[in-house]
Order: structure tokens, then C-alpha cells, then sequence
């Protein structure tokens, strides 16, 4: 019997952890960063980031007080940074569903090395979205009516409308992926209350942990409930982003009126999450050198994913030209070819800006020379995160500027409160990210430890023993068993 | 180790149980609780002067038009001007101390200040004219107001009561020659049905503009 955790050696796949990782190495490389004392680097970060926050917080305040005049939304411009903002978030916010559920039900056992941290990363960017539409109302003490309340108004939202899918599958994403954020969390989480010296910590860690002790039966209901739990977030990777796109789609501006616009979206906010993802990991992993557990291969394999998504939103964006041409819409035309591509269009700059970074520069990552150098999948990381923004910026303002009566034609400038807003949610995500390597595993221990070869239970004959196992765990054990076994060290 | 006591294993379920209810009972009664009809009905400040409609209504038989007299013609039913009180009052009981306000403002020119009850918010756009000429009588909104020696506001004014009517306005009209009828009851009108073509607007720019 051969095991899924074993790399198939006659199509050239190797372990998925460094050579000479141990259960207890997965352990101590993990947990010991939320038990240090933080490095000098973290409280330098910590800091820039909370400013950050602060700037936020007080660009929002003034946005209470004086009303979304201090913005540069105008007629017929109305939507603008505040909505590219919110796409945006909420398209960085899929690689983690993607990576933990998705990819979880294929068997994709990779993901072990890095679906904590973009679940975390989900989670902190959906908080950083739903900002935007809660300041974005005008009068955000009224914001409550956004949800279908019963009250003395008789009013309720408009249920023909997207706005109020919109609520519904954002707010469901957010439960649902906090929530198997967490159940995920709970075995590592005990493992920090064993591992705890102060009592404070143990009972902190303790409360979270939910009583969690490892033992075989705990095991199979934990394994039943994150299946179960994988199973419910599978579908949202796709509702959310295309629920996200009703919101122009269904509206009958040219640009705006496609239904390409679901899988175009979804391909788009997969794309940018796993830029997101690989942005953030690879500062993280040098800093604090889980090289071991996160390795070169994961990295591969991310950037190949987002070549794919790269490619599947360049075929959309050709796809939009296509049917523009094709269904004889004058206005769309005009739109595209005029409005988007052409250079004497006001904003072709910002479309050129999306092309280059969305379509071009991934396509490095055909070559696995440049696939596997760690400047180059930064730097395009950062590109694409770029390029999806100016997707989101192209789509709303562009379409919006020129409208159907040129009388109302406009420009749009951000202002200074657009921008410190904008900037601001950066240093809300990376203040809560920055917590959270702080506080929390920022690699699934357990997970990781699934995927050795020591964890894999087996009869057969010892041929795959040949691989060297430094802990010398060779008996026919499972994880959980071990995993129990070291909680009690 | 034990890091907490036993006791505690009930606090999950208990504290799932108060969280799964208090949103819904919040809701619920803010939705129940927190509307004019707890806050507005009832409503009777002291006006400057102790004008008693039970009075001038009930007891003389005036009609509302006579002091409201732009209720048929325009949005306000208007509260009528010093002159008005004065038609009467130059001749009658002058030397009332309840009346001395209206004297004073007679004199000075300067209006009585009375107190605003049935208010509507300002981005409400209600019409008087258009109610009364489609026969929704004063008593509908006002309640009685012939046995009402200080006003008191009788309904709630508030927008779900508003769509109430405007989506079946039908029990609430009556002949357009009883408006102002305090009396009035739908029996006096056997054979008067109300009108089927009225389509009150329940479209948010109906009364929202």
C-alpha cells in the first residue's frame, strides 16, 4: 500500500520538507517565534504599520465629519478609489480559501507550508475591505441599513439588487473562513499551551486551545469537522468574487455590462491573493527562517499558479476587446478601443499600467530559472499586486468618466484623504498580520507534520525507508498519535 | 494539568446560547420599541396659550377650516395668525388673562410661538391639500380632536404608517363632504364606496424628494 504522503519518486518528486526535518525541529522552528522575545526588525514594522493605522483612523474621522466630499468622487465619477479598494482587499482575501480549502480537497499536500498564513491573510484583508463599504455610504451611522432589519420604515434593501448579494457572500466569506481559520489553529494552539512557561500564557493559549488533548477520537472529529468545513468554503472561492463582479455586471454600463465578469473576477483574485501570499512569505521566511518548511518547491508551485490566473485574466482582457467588436455595440467600442486602449483615452495610461502588470510580467514564470529565483517572484509579486489594483481602478473610473451624455463627462483625481485612507488599510492589514506572526503559528504544525514521511502509517514491506529518518520514529504511527506523544513533553 | 475547573465546561454552551440570542433580541426590540409610536403618540406640550379645541370643536361645533384654512389649498394646514384668534377675541371675553399672549402679539405684531407637535422630518414632503381631496378625513391622522382640551398627537406619523395607508388606503377614505367631520363613522356612508383609480405612491419619491 502506497501512501499519498510519499512523493512519487519515478516523476522526479522529492519530500515535501527539507532533508533532515524532524516532528520536533517543525515543532521548535514554529512555536519558538511566538515565544521569543520579538526581534528589533518586527517592532520597527509594528510600528510603521500602526502609524499607518493611526493615519487611517484619522482620515476616516475626518471623512465623518466633513462627508465624502473630501473625496474625489464626483458626477459621474461615483465610485472610485473606495470600491477599487474594497475589489481589491477582497481579491487578495481568495488565495487563502483557495489554498486552504481548494486545494485540501484535491489532496494537494503542499499546502500544508503556507495555508495558515494566507487563511491569516484572508481573514485581515476581508477586514480591510468591508472598511470601504461601511465609510463609503456617506453617512455611515446609517450603514446598519445595508442589512435587511426589520424596522418602523417599513424599508428593506432592494433583494433585486447586488449590493445586498454583496453583503451576504462577504459576510458569509468572513464567517466561514475565520471559522476554519480557527479550527485549523486549535491542535497548534494546544501545542503552545504545553510548550508555555507562564501561567497567563498557558491559560491564554489553554481557553483558545478549547480543551484540545489530542487524543485519537478528538482527532477524527477534528479531521471530520475541517472536511466538512473545506467542503462549505470550496464554493464561496467562487460565489464571493463573482457575487463581487454582479455588482457591475448587472448594471448597464458600457465596460462594466459583461458576462464575463464571474470567472474573470475569480481568475483575478486568485491571481492577486497568491501575489499577495508570496509577497508577504517571502519577507517572512527570510526573517525568520522556516526555509525548511516553506522550500523553493512551494514557491515554484505558487508561481505557477499564478502564471496560470495571470494567463486566464490576459484572455479575459482580450476576451472584453473580442465581444466588443463582435456584439457591434457601439458605445463598448468606443470604451475599449477608444476610451481604454487608445493613448489619446484620459486613462489609458492606468490600462497600459494593468497590462504590463498583470499579463506581461508573469509570463517570466514559463522559464523555471526564473520561476525559482527568489528576486525575481518578489518583485513580479509586487508588480502583479500593482497591475490587480489598476484592474479594479480601470474597470470603475474609466467606465464611469464618460458616461452616456458627454455634457456629464469628467476627470477624476484622488485626493489627499483618498490616498491616506487607501494607505492607511495597508497599515491595518499589516498591523494585524504583524500580530499575528507575533502571537500566533504562522506555519499549520500539525498540518506540516502530516507530511513527513515518519507520519505516514503503513504495512508494507520497509522499501520506502531508504530515505534517512533522523528521529527515528519508524514505527507505523500516525500523526495524531505523535502529535499527542509530544504535547505531553 | 488541569488549567481550568470543571465548572467552566459549561461556559461554552451557555455562552452560545446568549450570543445566538442576543442579537435577535436586540433587533427585535428595537424594531418593537424604538419607533414613534412609543416616542410621539402622546405628545401634548403646553402651548403658550391653553387654546382648548374640546372648546372651540366639540362644544361651538367650528370647523377645522376655519382657522386651518389653507388645509384644501396648499402642503401646511397652517396655524392660523394672531388675526385670526383676534376676528373673535376683539369682541369676546377681551379681558381673559388666558388670552393675554394673544393680545400681547395683536399689539406687538410679533407672532405667538406655538409649539410644533405632528412634526415630520425635513426630508419628508407631505401634502395636506392632496390628503384632504381624496377624502382622508382630519380625524384619520389627528385623532379626536374635538375632545381634546390640550393636543395631543394621536398617531405615530412614522414611514412604516404612512406605506400602511398608501398600500390599502381604502378603509381610511371617506366622503369628501365629511373631512372635517369628527362624528363620522363608515356606517353613515352606506353606498359610498371609495375610489379604486387613487394609486398612492409607496415609490421612495413619492414623499422623498
Amino acid at each position: 500500500m502506497s501512501s499519498v504522503n510519499l512523493p512519487i519518486k519515478s516523476i522526479g518528486e522529492t519530500p515535501l520538507t527539507a532533508e533532515g526535518t524532524t516532528f520536533r525541529s517543525i515543532t521548535e522552528t514554529v512555536s519558538r517565534v511566538t515565544e521569543n522575545p520579538a526581534p528589533r526588525g518586527w517592532w520597527i514594522a509594528f510600528l510603521m504599520a500602526s502609524s499607518f493605522l493611526g493615519i487611517m483612523t484619522m482620515a476616516i474621522g475626518y471623512l465623518f465629519w466633513m462627508g465624502v466630499g473630501v473625496w474625489g468622487n464626483n458626477a459621474p465619477v461615483y465610485w472610485a478609489w473606495d470600491i477599487t479598494n474594497f475589489v481589491w482587499w477582497i481579491g487578495i482575501g481568495h488565495a487563502g480559501t483557495l489554498i486552504s480549502a481548494v486545494l485540501f480537497l484535491f489532496r494537494q499536500k503542499w499546502r500544508t507550508a503556507i495555508n495558515r498564513f494566507a487563511e491569516a491573510m484572508t481573514i485581515f484583508a476581508v477586514i480591510c475591505a468591508l472598511v470601504f463599504p461601511g465609510i463609503h455610504v456617506g453617512r455611515a451611522w446609517l450603514a446598519y441599513y445595508m442589512f435587511p432589519l426589520p424596522n418602523e420604515m417599513s424599508i428593506w434593501p432592494n433583494f433585486k439588487s447586488p449590493l445586498i448579494w454583496d453583503i451576504f457572500a462577504v459576510s458569509t466569506y468572513a464567517t466561514v473562513s475565520t471559522l476554519f481559520w480557527f479550527v485549523g489553529l486549535i491542535p497548534d494552539l494546544a501545542t503552545l499551551r504545553d510548550r508555555a512557561k507562564s501561567p497567563l500564557r498557558r491559560k491564554i493559549y489553554g481557553a483558545l486551545a478549547l480543551g484540545w488533548r489530542g487524543s485519537n477520537r478528538a482527532w477524527q472529529n477534528y479531521e471530520r469537522a475541517y472536511l466538512i468545513l473545506a467542503a462549505l468554503s470550496t464554493p464561496l472561492v467562487l460565489s464571493v468574487h463573482s457575487v463581487v463582479s454582479f455588482d457591475f455586471a448587472t448594471s448597464l454600463i458600457p465596460g462594466w455590462h459583461t458576462t464575463i465578469f464571474p470567472p474573470y473576477f475569480v481568475a483575478g483574485a486568485v491571481f492577486s491573493g497568491f501575489a499577495m501570499v508570496m509577497t508577504l512569505m517571502l519577507v517572512t521566511r527570510a526573517v525568520y527562517g522556516v526555509r525548511s518548511i516553506v522550500m523553493m518547491k512551494h514557491l515554484e508551485l505558487m508561481n505557477k499558479i499564478m502564471l496560470t490566473t495571470g494567463s486566464l485574466v490576459g484572455y479575459a482582457y482580450g476576451m472584453e476587446f473580442f465581444i466588443a467588436w463582435y456584439s457591434g455595440d457601439q458605445y463598448e467600442q468606443w470604451l475599449f478601443f477608444h476610451n481604454r486602449a487608445s493613448l489619446d483615452g484620459p486613462f489609458s495610461w492606468a490600462y497600459w499600467i494593468m497590462i504590463s502588470c498583470n499579463v506581461l510580467s508573469p509570463q517570466v514564470f514559463w522559464f523555471k530559472k526564473m520561476r525559482t529565483s527568489i528576486p525575481v517572484m518578489f518583485v513580479v509579486s509586487i508588480l502583479i499586486n500593482i497591475g490587480m489594483w489598476f484592474e479594479r481602478f480601470v474597470i470603475i473610473v474609466t467606465s464611469l468618466h464618460r458616461d452616456f451624455l458627454p455634457s456629464s463627462w469628467g476627470y477624476y483625481k484622488p485626493t489627499l484623504i483618498d490616498i491616506f485612507t487607501y494607505l492607511g488599510t495597508l497599515g491595518l492589514f499589516f498591523t494585524l498580520f504583524l500580530l499575528f506572526i507575533r502571537w500566533i503559528p504562522m506555519v499549520a504544525i500539525s498540518e506540516v507534520k502530516g507530511v513527513l514521511p515518519e507520519a505516514d502509517p503503513h504495512h508494507d514491506a520497509h522499501a520506502s525507508h531508504d530515505e534517512s529518518h533522523e528521529d527515528g520514529h519508524d514505527e507505523a504511527v500516525g500523526t495524531p498519535a505523535i502529535v499527542a506523544a509530544e504535547a505531553e513533553e | 494539568m488541569q488549567l481550568f475547573s470543571k465548572s467552566l465546561n459549561k461556559l461554552p454552551i451557555i455562552a452560545g446560547v446568549i450570543g445566538a440570542l442576543v442579537g435577535p433580541v436586540v433587533i427585535l426590540g428595537v424594531w418593537y420599541y424604538v419607533t414613534p409610536k412609543n416616542f410621539q403618540v402622546g405628545y401634548a406640550p403646553t402651548q403658550p396659550v391653553p387654546y382648548s379645541h374640546r372648546l372651540h370643536v366639540g362644544q361651538m361645533g367650528m370647523d377645522c377650516r376655519y382657522c386651518h384654512s389653507n388645509v384644501e389649498k396648499s402642503a401646511k394646514a397652517m396655524i392660523p395668525p394672531t388675526q385670526t384668534c383676534m376676528g373673535c377675541h376683539a369682541m369676546i371675553r377681551t379681558d381673559s388673562a388666558k388670552l393675554a399672549p394673544v393680545r400681547k402679539s395683536w399689539e406687538t405684531g410679533k407672532p405667538v410661538e406655538w409649539v410644533h407637535i405632528h412634526k415630520l422630518p425635513d426630508h419628508v414632503y407631505f401634502n395636506h391639500s392632496v390628503h384632504v381631496a381624496v377624502g382622508v378625513g382630519c380625524k384619520t391622522c389627528h385623532g379626536r380632536i374635538d375632545q381634546m382640551e390640550i393636543v395631543r398627537a394621536d398617531q405615530p406619523l412614522s414611514m412604516g404608517w404612512c406605506l400602511d395607508c398608501h398600500r390599502d388606503y381604502k378603509p381610511n377614505l371617506r366622503p369628501k363632504g365629511e373631512v372635517t367631520n369628527m362624528n363620522w363613522t363608515p356606517e353613515m356612508a352606506a353606498g359610498w364606496a371609495p375610489p379604486d383609480n387613487l394609486n398612492p405612491p409607496t415609490h421612495c419619491s413619492g414623499c422623498h424628494r
